[in-house]
């Protein structure tokens, strides 16, 4: 990582850990579920940005970890975090398992609808049967506890605890990205045939990260199910695994600060368009004016926000620099 | 004089989709230091073959063997593992990563670790060594801290040559190395190339008849999936068949 990139991750973590201090309830509740969607979209970067592997079920695994939370749940008390936290993940990384060793047995596009696929019998299991609660979901009556240490019925250690998470898995993406295994899969992503030739078997790499990928969204979805003590079927709709798909575009692929970024930006926007203060009666179409934008911000960002300053840098040197044959390493990018 | 060590043998394989029979029944030997070369018009069998032989595609009959051992089953990565190295027609290097970098990344495949998700892979002495070394033998020391992606053809080239080297193999496939190359390029590679010979078991497809006639030991020649002639160079330029296949003559 280059030190502008370290000092951007810095300041974003040193602006989360200190928002609270500042903060209204309502906003500290807000930033705790962007953050929850940073976890989210990390989880789904380190596929689609890392891997190469575009995956159309990945609100499968969050819904997984939320269901996990309160089925586990017993109703006559709390349980500890200690180990409803492992099963809810370990549940989701379970179900990527699973979901893993069939579908990336298929490329392209049929790996895109495979997952989309495992994801809807996963949608339509808790929506269709008794287990989930249906359509109406299900309540999470006795939040975890750890001893007397942590409440998670209020908000303030709530966040505290997403931020915790949040930086976990950042930094445990971050270190697995620039080991070999991370290197390897940076290689799959590029060109898998060249991998296989060189002697890497890369069907197990790439299963590893699924199933680490899945495990990272049901945390994900376990956060969500102890902030709202509520989950329902929406959860693992496809709606979510492609809003999670845009939040990474937006904010960069093969980036994970790009996947903070994006979830926050998309975040931001959303409030932005569904503001009736700004838009009046037409905040009610908000859906159009993030779609809208979203669209323009693909088309002007290329690389997503963390290009920017780059985009910008390239403009700005080339109204200075007119080196016939000029080029760079990150033209070669 | 002791007989040359044979480190990958094809034993009569053939590859046939539907009706289609895309190699039939072709039996080589390479051993090193030598140079196998492999010529024959588009659509002769010649990329089918390498192919079969490094494992990206199982052959309908036919055994492969490699350093002894019954290899046809084998995976191609497996194989890989086992010694063997290629590059393809296409260049298949990681452009966004250094010239050193794609060596490591190759050297790697030898010592994966990759439960080890705490170690810095740039640590990694043993591929880091690999690396330096097949980027020197290369012949891109000077270049080994530019993006891959920036680098001219030739060198593109030679970097295939160095990532197939970072993984210590004993026997090359090498796919139409020279493909698109200037005669200054085409120079270096096969001074490259002469380099590894002794180290190596070299099966070469290429089109450059010059440059095959110029650095090969043995010459098979193929015709619609079949082999024509196969031996000496001398004995290859004067076969009637290879004359009647090349040139039509009688």
């Amino acid at each position: 990582m280059k030190r502008s990139e370290v000092i951007f991750v810095v300041v974003a973590f040193a602006a989360m850990a200190l928002f609270p201090l500042v903060a209204e309830p309502y906003g500290i509740d807000r930033v705790t579920k962007i953050m929850i969607f940073c976890i989210f979209a990390l989880s789904l970067e380190l596929l689609v940005g890392s891997t190469g592997l575009v995956c159309f079920g990945q609100a499968a695994f969050l819904g997984i970890g939320a269901y996990a939370a309160v089925l586990l749940s017993p109703s006559d008390g709390p349980v500890s975090l200690l180990w409803l936290l492992p099963a809810c993940m370990l549940s989701a990384a379970a179900y990527a398992l699973f979901m893993g060793a069939l579908s990336l047995r298929t490329r392209g596009v049929y790996f895109i609808m495979v997952t989309l696929a495992f994801s809807q019998m996963a949608f339509y299991v808790v929506h269709d049967t008794p287990l989930g609660g249906g359509t109406d979901g299900i309540y999470l009556t006795n939040k975890p506890v750890l001893g007397s240490l942590l409440d998670l019925e209020r908000s303030l250690p709530m966040y505290a605890f997403t931020f915790v998470c949040l930086l976990c898995v950042f930094i445990l993406l971050a270190l697995i990205l620039r080991s070999r295994f991370g290197r390897a899969l940076a290689g799959i992503r590029v060109n898998e045939q060249r991998m296989r030739a060189t002697g890497f078997s890369t069907y197990p790499y790439k299963l590893a990260a699924f199933v680490l990928s899945g495990g990272i969204a049901g945390l994900a979805g376990f956060l969500f199910a102890v902030k709202d003590g509520f989950v329902n079927p929406e959860l693992m709709s496809w709606h979510l695994s492609g809003e999670v798909l845009i939040m990474i575009i937006l904010g960069g692929l093969g980036h994970l600060r790009g996947a903070l970024l994006g979830a926050f930006a998309f975040a931001m926007l959303q409030e932005l368009f569904k503001s009736e203060a700004i838009f009046g009666d037409f905040a009610k179409h908000w859906h159009l004016g993030l779609g809208l934008s979203i669209i323009a911000s693909v088309a002007l960002l290329p690389r997503g926000l963390v290009g920017v300053p780059q985009q910008l840098g390239a403009r700005l040197l080339g109204r200075h620099q007119s080196a016939p044959g000029a080029t760079s390493i990150e033209g070669a990018k | 004089m002791s007989s040359p060590e044979l480190l990958l043998r094809a034993h009569a394989v053939s590859r046939r989709w539907g009706g289609l029979i895309a190699v039939d029944q072709v039996s080589l030997d390479l051993a090193r230091g030598t140079v196998h070369a492999v010529i024959g018009t588009n659509g002769a069998g010649k990329s089918t073959l390498i192919n079969m032989l490094s494992g990206e595609l199982a052959p309908s009959s036919g055994r492969v063997e490699l350093l002894g051992h019954d290899v046809t089953d084998w995976s191609q990565p497996r194989r890989a593992r086992a010694g063997l190295g290629r590059s393809y027609q296409r260049n298949t290097i990681y452009p966004s990563f250094t010239v050193f970098e794609n060596c490591r990344l190759a050297a790697q495949a030898r010592t994966p670790r990759p439960w080890a998700w705490w170690e810095d892979a740039s640590k990694c002495e043993a591929s880091t060594a690999a690396a330096y070394a097949s980027v020197a033998r290369a012949g891109l020391t000077d270049l080994r801290e530019l993006a891959a992606g920036l680098l001219s053809h030739g060198q593109k080239r030679q970097l295939e040559i160095a990532m197939c080297l970072a993984t210590a193999p004993d026997v090359l496939l090498l796919d139409e190395p020279l493909a698109g190359m200037g005669a200054e390029e085409t120079e270096r590679m096969l001074n490259l190339l002469a380099e590894l010979k002794a180290g190596h078991a070299t099966l070469l497809v290429e089109h450059d008849m010059d440059a095959v006639f110029r650095i090969a030991d043995c010459i098979t020649v193929m015709v619609n999936g079949a082999v024509i002639a196969s031996g000496s160079p001398d004995f290859v330029r004067n076969s009637p068949a290879v004359r009647l296949a090349y040139l039509g003559e009688h």
